[in-house]
């Protein structure tokens, strides 16, 4: 996909014949993200479609009372320290950020009066300064009143180090914040910040918390504020209890700042239990009314929702179930530390190897029998089909291919039928954290390589060690000394610069960075690095969709990663309940104020 | 008494030393970090976590971390949860009462299934009603609480859609509909492990009420006149419960352990829950202290038993 042609797309969404859902589907088909499409809408002065709602009260309240089950329950209340999406979701119950993202991508406004844009004057074309105008009239919940200083606020108090904030990684690039009136602020970045949304924007980084309260408890006094616990937020419930690791509760707030919202009087999210009980308490007894992150096989949902109370909501969001096909050698030592950066692979250096393996991945039969709607086939960590009709997919699974691309690439079998080159087997071990889909993914593929010569070993870890992050464990998955391993890495955040961090040279993990860093393959390539860094500064939002495009096709086609399936955010959603739509780029909440009954 | 009490208390300090040092050797040796999301998360740079690990102390080697536990435990410090960063006395204060109606009724429940129908059981063994309660008590207590839980729950909730099955601590609503509201869902969890008590406690008493029964000043209550009510009331049931009692006593610990498992499933918000969850976060200050709560538990109340039996039996004296 070349930017002639994204350009050309841009101008059929702008003639109107192409749908701007349809423009969004293919952009997130490409590997990009539903946001960053909407930025190259917007930027072609296409304008943006406001999110409809079903119902539209003419008085507020009177709903009577929402229950929500998370089935990981939150643990704490003040944004900045909320890394799980269950604790985002209960702070996003009571605070707000400036503007969040619905499931277009499109930077919907929430406390900002106006989404920025070149066009208004709001984005400076260098891309140097993003001006956002706030809501006037806008109250804290004890009556004050929110203004531009607690913008300002936020971004000192996420940047102080002592406060240890982990909302921090949109805010490092932000170089001032200049207080242009009362509520109008003019945020300066370093370098030219192609996607100036993300502070104070979305659920996970944007939301923010009063100064009134925070200003005494700034940095190593963070974990002492009162409001920790008992927040005090613009959001549209005002909040009346809370128990870690159990239950939220919100009342309706009477002088929320939007007109005849939010419909119910109080909300409840109750946490804790496993992910069956919350789909069964939702769609199948009716109990509650909303479940989040319904991680259940599909057989089942199907068999709950025969009983007609709810529904599972599926929308596609950033998580990718991958095979990472290690370039280093994981079974030679260097300097302590296996996996090592100086060494490589000695079978899978092969390109002929990786093109086998890659073909060896039946996805379509681990979607259809162990996925079902819950995880779609997808050749797209990061892949950008070579035409636009078949928007999605272009894997293929086909185990004589792989034999004569074996063959070819002079790859005998042995005796036991077991493919060898110089005295090198082509035997590998694969491992994932155990997880009985997984399991059975690795079945898969582990038979399709027998019949093409190659023998997988399989290895599973329990989650808790195969995630941890402790450097002296070599079975994580930061260590990854193993020839492949598989998971599902998360592109929660709607902009994927930091999310490709994960091929760039800098980012090899390592025993000298105790592991932390994010390129767990230990790929390294110069094209990469550059595209990505050509991309971090690029304010044309077409070039920077192309720019990613690059990249994804650099990782696809040396078959760093293997891409299986794709797995859409699923919830549980009662058949009652109106507008509970997901968004897919932010919090479950993020819509929480237009939430209706039917 | 009083020495024997005495030197048994003072024996139990270096014993919860112990304790706490083998658990916190292991929770610390344990794999696992408490800022483990933090590192998988490619959002959060990950010097936010090296930071938060020396901020909380994480990287200090283990004889400095655990003499600086000793030494807040010795002031009333339990510290502060590193999930939720709330004091560890405020998270477990906010659940024990829970875990205590849910206990404490479910110990009740017991008591008042067991002690009839073992009685009764042993009053007219190998009849037909003796069969029936031996075979439900075996049944009982062969199958664990996570099964009869779940079982539970697809009866009387799913199937017939009686009860609730999430459990809310907090209940809107006044007077008879909040009793009401909280007995219905507190139905099955304490059914569940009220059971399962009243099983092995049914056999217990059945077999002491057997060994009392035969013995001759039954006879001579009899002989003397006494009502068959009497007797059975004041002269077997009352010496049965001696071992009876004991045994209530010893099977504290054993009923936490039960409602860690029970709790999970019904989503009651006590303190075992709260454990279970610490334990699959890796917030070493909430497991430490629960746990710790837990032994001082188990220690307490076998001393309480060996007293109780004293008390009860005056031919037993320690020195």
């Amino acid at each position: 996909m070349e930017e002639r042609e994204l350009r050309a797309l841009v101008g059929q969404v702008k003639a109107g014949t192409l749908s701007r859902r349809r423009f969004v589907r293919m952009m997130v088909g490409l590997g990009l993200t539903a946001p960053m499409a909407a930025q190259m809408l917007a930027a072609a002065g296409v304008a943006q479609a406001q999110p409809k709602w079903t119902v539209n009260p003419t008085k507020r309240g009177g709903g009577g009372l929402v229950k929500a089950l998370w089935w990981q329950a939150p643990t704490l209340l003040n944004p900045h320290f909320a890394n799980g999406t269950k604790d985002q979701d209960a702070c996003r119950i009571f605070y707000e950020p400036l503007a969040s993202y619905d499931p277009d991508g499109n930077v919907v406004p929430v406390l900002a009066a106006e989404t920025p844009s070149v066009q208004n004057g709001g984005v400076a074309k260098d891309g140097l300064s993003v001006t956002w105008k706030l809501k006037k009239n806008v109250v804290w919940h004890d009556g004050k009143p929110f203004t531009a200083d607690d913008v300002v606020f936020n971004w000192e108090y996420v940047m102080d180090p002592g406060t240890a904030a982990v909302t921090i990684g949109p805010y490092r690039d932000i170089v001032r914040i200049d207080k242009l009136d009362s509520h109008t602020v003019k945020i300066a970045f370093k370098s030219p910040a192609p996607f100036w949304a993300a502070p104070f924007c979305g659920a996970a980084n944007g939301v923010i918390i009063p100064k009134h309260l925070f200003q005494a408890f700034k940095g190593d006094k963070s974990r002492e504020a009162p409001t920790n616990l008992k927040p005090v937020g613009t959001g549209p419930y005002k909040f009346v209890d809370f128990k870690p690791g159990d239950i939220v509760r919100g009342e309706i707030n009477p002088s929320y700042h939007v007109a005849n919202r939010p419909f119910f009087d109080q909300v409840e999210m109750k946490g804790g239990g496993d992910a069956i009980g919350a789909a069964r308490a939702v769609i199948q007894t009716g109990e509650y009314d909303y479940a989040w992150n319904m991680q259940v096989e599909d057989e089942i949902l199907k068999r709950l929702e025969q009983g007609g109370k709810g529904h599972a909501d599926i929308v596609s969001g950033g998580n990718i179930e991958h095979i990472q096909v290690n370039t280093t050698d994981p079974w030679t030592e260097v300097d302590g530390e296996r996996s090592s950066a100086k060494t490589k692979h000695p079978t899978l250096s092969d390109p002929a190897v990786r093109q086998a393996l890659n073909l060896l991945v039946d996805r379509g039969s681990v979607q259809e029998e162990i996925y079902g709607r819950t995880g779609i086939a997808t050749a797209n960590f990061v892949n950008a089909p070579s035409r636009f009709v078949s928007k999605n997919t272009k894997w293929e699974f086909s185990v004589d291919k792989a034999n004569s691309i074996l063959e070819a690439a002079g790859w005998k079998r042995g005796g036991d039928g077991v493919r060898a080159k110089d005295g090198k087997k082509l035997k590998f071990v694969y491992q994932t954290s155990i997880n009985n889909p997984r399991q059975k993914t690795q079945q898969i593929v582990k038979q399709a390589c027998a019949k093409a010569g190659i023998e997988l070993e399989l290895k599973a870890v329990t989650a808790n060690i195969f995630f941890s992050s402790d450097p002296a464990n070599p079975d994580t998955y930061s260590h990854f000394y193993t020839d492949l391993q598989m998971y599902t890495t998360t592109m929660t955040q709607p902009d994927p610069q930091r999310f490709m961090d994960q091929f760039t040279s800098w980012e090899v993990s390592a025993k000298d960075n105790k592991f932390a860093l994010t390129n767990k393959t230990r790929w390294r390539n110069e094209e990469y690095d550059k595209t990505w860094k050509a991309a971090e500064t690029e304010m044309d939002p077409v070039k920077r969709a192309a720019l990613f495009i690059k990249m994804n096709d650099l990782v696809i086609q040396n078959v760093v990663v293997i891409p299986v399936v794709f797995r859409p955010r699923v919830a549980a959603i009662s058949n009652r309940l109106r507008d509970a739509v997901q968004s897919g780029w932010d919090s479950d909440f993020w819509a929480l104020a237009y939430w209706s009954k039917a | 008494m009083y020495k024997y009490f005495l030197r048994r208390t003072l024996i139990l300090i270096p014993v919860l030393f112990g304790i706490s040092a083998v658990l916190f050797t292991i929770l610390v040796m344990a794999p696992g970090d408490p800022f483990e999301e933090l590192a998988t998360n490619p959002n959060v740079p990950p010097e936010v976590r090296m930071n938060l690990r020396a901020k909380f102390g994480l990287d200090d080697p283990l004889p400095v971390r655990y003499a600086r536990w000793v030494a807040s435990m010795m002031r009333g410090d339990w510290g502060f949860s590193f999930v939720s960063r709330v004091n560890v006395d405020t998270l477990i204060l906010q659940r024990l009462p829970t875990t205590l109606v849910v206990l404490g009724s479910a110990q009740l429940l017991a008591i008042l299934v067991a002690i009839p129908i073992g009685t009764y059981s042993a009053l007219r063994p190998y009849s037909i009603f003796d069969q029936i309660a031996t075979t439900l008590a075996f049944i009982g207590f062969s199958l664990p609480t996570f099964f009869t839980g779940l079982l539970f729950i697809l009866l009387l909730s799913i199937h017939l859609d009686w009860l609730p099955f999430i459990y809310r601590s907090d209940i809107s609503g006044t007077g008879w509909r909040w009793y009401w509201e909280h007995i219905r869902q507190a139905i099955m969890p304490v059914a569940v492990l009220g059971l399962a008590q009243a099983a092995s406690m049914t056999r217990f008493m059945r077999a002491a009420v057997l060994d009392v029964i035969r013995l001759d000043y039954v006879n001579t209550a009899r002989a003397k006149g006494l009502s068959e009510g009497v007797t059975l009331v004041k002269h077997v049931v009352r010496n049965a419960l001696i071992p009876v009692v004991t045994l209530v006593a010893i099977q504290i610990p054993t009923i936490f352990g039960g409602a860690i498992v029970t709790e999970q499933i019904f989503r009651v918000p006590g303190i075992g829950s709260l454990l279970i969850t610490s334990i699959l976060a890796n917030d070493t200050p909430v497991v430490m202290a629960v746990t710790f709560i837990f032994s001082i538990l188990v220690l307490v109340s076998s001393l309480a038993a060996d007293m109780l039996y004293a008390w009860l039996d005056p031919r037993i004296s320690y020195r």
